[in-house]
């Protein structure tokens, strides 16, 4: 077809846009299904305005200003703010020891059937599958759900904290370990194993020296989250600032709640900027 | 002669590293101080006494009560709990979009560090507590849930987008507004292509996020599968609570295939 | 006059002088090539007539409009009657033919119609009419991304032809085209300039079409301008000085170029195979 001007020859009439229909369709079933997802979020803006909710709102807020910095009010500040940063680093401790085995067992790179491959390897995959299965399962629950039940069923107190961390984020702890273990010198692992070394042998010689940094890394990146953690959990009972901003928000004490949230977004800064000085120092 | 020539610090025996050395020590003991400080009570913890009390409150989980009229309950709590996260998300979507614009330095330096010092505050408070005071705000019920969840991710979404819009080639938005473009147009037809299928992907894995949140939130009264479970374990029903968690299980599986789904299909044309 | 520059200068930031010292002026309708070795200055003279730069000395004058003594309403609509074809077209790879071709009139539409024309095109029919004189009309509705270098070059052209433009600006439109795709595209937009009375000037690495197209000729080399006249005066020794840091061979788009039977001083294009 030549470019001459003044002919333009006679054109295919009409002309569809070929996404036209879908894209009327995906905003019509759009509208039809974001109506109910509305209804049943009890959408109701209104809700913000009702003097009920603005004369507590305002109470409240108006509370926040000053910040209390009564006497008998801080030292309990102080000990809660202790105590979220003692949750999180027991409960990293434990995820530790939770998750350190459990990735040395899902780990390919470690199984010895496999070379070869020799005896026992359905067994051990079944084994590694299993662990792997275990690991999804310790994360699948939100921390603060294994928190409320350690609360219902030991009582109120850090503990409950501790050992919801342990589990949820040993889970956590588990899966990346595992995969930062693959990622590592897992030829040289392999070749320890062939010549006869234990598996904890070819872990600590060849995988760990390697991936040690990343792995440390990683578990400082999550001790920092379970700072954060700690403090959610403490509102359904487990101790520390939640627990106590959970007190003064019963209580409608604003200018209690408003010292502790500066005091927890000071936390979580230093415990950031804590965590970003020790990777680079392990870097 | 054959005397072998040491220079004086030749062969000096490779020691520890003392630095890892002095991590570990510090390390070891801060975890140690945290249990100390923590006086938690193990021995009484796992004692046999508060074993068994552990093993039968665990032993109620089991059967989970799947009478019909209850999981009826369940699954309406966990359309709730969808309902919440999936209008949260959009809420904060529409929000960040907006934040993002001053905050990836559109309007000037100044808007640009208001912005994303609102966007860091709404970020670094967690949905639990933005919950617990959007209760007081808006009252019991998923609409403080749907704020909270909406106010977070604003502050999540707001920075991402940001950061995509900063990245993006200057030429095809200038290229427009030198032909004549108004700034919205240009905006429109040259930035946004590029960004919209990576703001989707963010804001589907926020959503999955959000569901794990919103399951949650209920504890502090925003309703849905969370308030569900909260009472339920609060007058010692593990039977209807193990229910309660196999939902929550259902719900976050569902939605994150459905996600990855989408996520998956995300290549038609913008424009 | 459509277009003037006077003693328009342009230093860059890092202390490259860019232009030096250009004057030149363009009746309405009037169509130029500018020419010149890589580095000549031909973007930047280009850029500084589309109001994308501001010359650091001297004036410039378009469309009866001195654009950087205006405010911003009265820039931005001298701005839409400027077409600017751009040598590697910068278009979101992910939008769709049709809405690349239709963005040449955001210029001139509201908001709502632009804004919902991403949805839904408003004038499909007008972007394939455009497209079609590029030998295009079949891809209305493919991706660009989809496309190869020379059809994306073609839906640049596209769009400033949809655009329909008084001042018609090509920086290396062609560069990317098999020698008869060139051809044709730089007469489409000649015939673009014939049919609105549009000012033309483009910009074009390969002398052969230059010379068959444009009956001006400007030759930049180092940011000046070293001659500027109706092509049938230019000689072959000219345009020789003028490539003279490129090499012996004057830079076409794949036609051969023969001295004429006439004489050593007018260059006559033979197309292979042709009469």
């Amino acid at each position: 077809m030549s470019a001459s001007l003044g002919s333009t020859a006679p054109l295919a009439a009409p002309l569809r846009d070929p996404a036209a229909r879908g894209r009327l369709g995906a905003l019509v079933a759009a509208i039809v299904v974001l109506w109910p997802l509305l209804v049943l979020a009890e959408f109701r803006p209104a809700a913000l305005f009702e003097t009920g909710h603005l004369q507590v709102m305002a109470d409240f807020l108006r509370g926040f200003l000053p910040p209390s910095t009564a006497p008998d009010f801080l030292p309990l500040l102080a000990k809660a703010t202790l105590e979220t940063l003692a949750i999180a680093t027991a409960g990293i401790a434990l995820a530790f020891l939770v998750a350190a085995p459990l990735a040395v067992l899902a780990c390919r790179a470690l199984a010895v059937s496999r070379i070869g491959p020799g005896p026992g390897r359905r067994r051990s995959a079944a084994l590694r599958a299993g662990t792997r299965a275990l690991l999804t399962g310790l994360r699948a629950i939100p921390e603060v759900v294994w928190a409320l039940i350690f609360v219902r069923a030991l009582g109120l107190g850090p503990g409950a904290g501790v050992l919801a961390l342990a589990v949820t984020y040993g889970g956590m702890l588990g899966k990346v370990y595992t995969e930062i273990l693959e990622s590592g010198d897992t030829r040289s692992a392999r070749a320890l194993l062939e010549a006869g070394s234990g598996r904890l042998g070819a872990l600590f010689y060849a995988l760990v020296p390697s991936t040690a940094q990343e792995l440390a890394s990683y578990t400082v990146y999550r001790w920092e989250c379970a700072v954060r953690a700690s403090v959610v959990m403490g509102f359904v009972g487990a101790g520390g600032l939640g627990q106590l901003m959970d007190q003064s928000m019963k209580m409608l004490n604003g200018g209690e709640a408003s010292t502790i949230l500066l005091t927890f977004l000071l936390l979580v800064v230093l415990a950031d900027a804590a965590s970003a000085v020790i990777r680079r120092v392990l870097a | 002669m054959s005397a072998t020539t040491t220079s004086p610090g030749a062969t000096r025996a490779y020691g520890p590293c003392w630095a890892c050395v002095a991590l570990a020590i510090a390390l070891v003991s801060a975890v140690v101080a945290s249990f100390a400080y923590l006086a938690v009570d193990w021995r009484q913890l796992f004692s046999g006494e508060s074993m068994r009390l552990m093993a039968r409150f665990v032993a109620e989980f089991f059967p989970p009560d799947l009478s019909p009229a209850f999981v009826a309950k369940a699954a309406w709590g966990a359309l709730q709990t969808f309902a919440v996260a999936a209008v949260g998300t959009l809420l904060a979507v529409g929000a960040a979009s907006i934040l993002a614009l001053p905050a990836a330095g559109r309007f000037g330096l100044a808007p640009r560090l208001a912005a994303r010092l609102a966007l860091n505050m709404l970020r670094s408070v967690p949905e639990l507590v933005w919950a617990a005071l959007m209760v007081l705000a808006a009252g019991l019920g998923p609409f403080a849930g749907t704020l909270a969840l909406a106010l977070h991710t604003t502050g999540v979404l707001g920075r991402l987008y940001a950061e995509s819009l900063e990245n993006l080639p200057a030429a095809p938005e200038r290229s427009l507004r030198e032909a004549g473009s108004g700034a919205v147009s240009a905006f429109a037809y040259a930035a946004l292509p590029l960004v919209t299928a990576q703001g989707v992907a963010y804001a589907l894995y926020r959503l999955e996020m959000n569901i794990r949140m919103a399951a949650v939130l209920g504890f502090v009264g925003a309703g849905g599968l969370g308030q569900m479970l909260y009472f339920h374990l609060s007058i010692f029903q593990q039977a209807q609570a193990a229910t309660l968690l196999i939902a929550m299980f259902v719900l976050v599986f569902a939605v994150d295939s459905l996600s990855a789904a989408v996520r998956g299909r995300l290549v038609p044309a913008q424009g | 006059m459509s277009l003037s520059l006077d003693g328009a200068g342009l230093v860059h930031p890092n202390g490259h002088r860019a232009l030096h010292h250009v004057s030149l002026s363009l009746a309405s309708g009037a169509r130029a090539a500018v020419v010149g070795p890589s580095g000549a200055g031909k973007t930047t003279l280009i850029r500084v007539l589309g109001t994308a730069l501001r010359p650091t000395g001297g004036r410039v004058d378009v469309l009866g409009v001195d654009p950087w003594q205006v405010g911003t309403g009265a820039l931005r609509a001298l701005r839409a009657r400027i077409g600017v074809v751009h040598q590697n077209p910068p278009i979101p790879p992910r939008l769709r033919v049709v809405t690349a071709v239709l963005a040449g009139r955001l210029g001139t539409w509201p908001t709502w119609k632009a804004l919902a024309s991403l949805l839904l095109p408003g004038d499909a029919a007008g972007a394939r009419e455009a497209l079609a004189r590029l030998d295009l009309g079949d891809r209305v509705f493919d991706r660009c991304d989809r496309l190869s270098g020379g059809q994306l070059q073609r839906v640049g052209i596209a769009r400033v032809l949809y655009q329909r433009p008084d001042l018609i600006l090509a920086d290396e439109p062609v560069s990317a085209l098999d020698p008869t795709l060139a051809d044709e595209a730089v007469g489409a937009l000649v015939a673009a300039s014939e049919a609105n009375g549009a000012t033309l000037i483009a910009s074009l690495h390969a002398v052969d079409l230059a010379l068959k197209w444009f009956p001006r000729l400007i030759g930049m080399k180092g940011g000046e301008v070293v001659f500027d006249r109706p092509t049938a005066a230019v000689t072959t020794a000219m345009l020789h000085e003028l490539y003279a840091t490129e090499g012996r061979t004057l830079p076409v788009q794949g036609v051969e170029a023969q001295a004429s039977e006439r004489g050593p001083n007018v260059l006559v294009l033979r197309r292979p195979g042709c009469q």
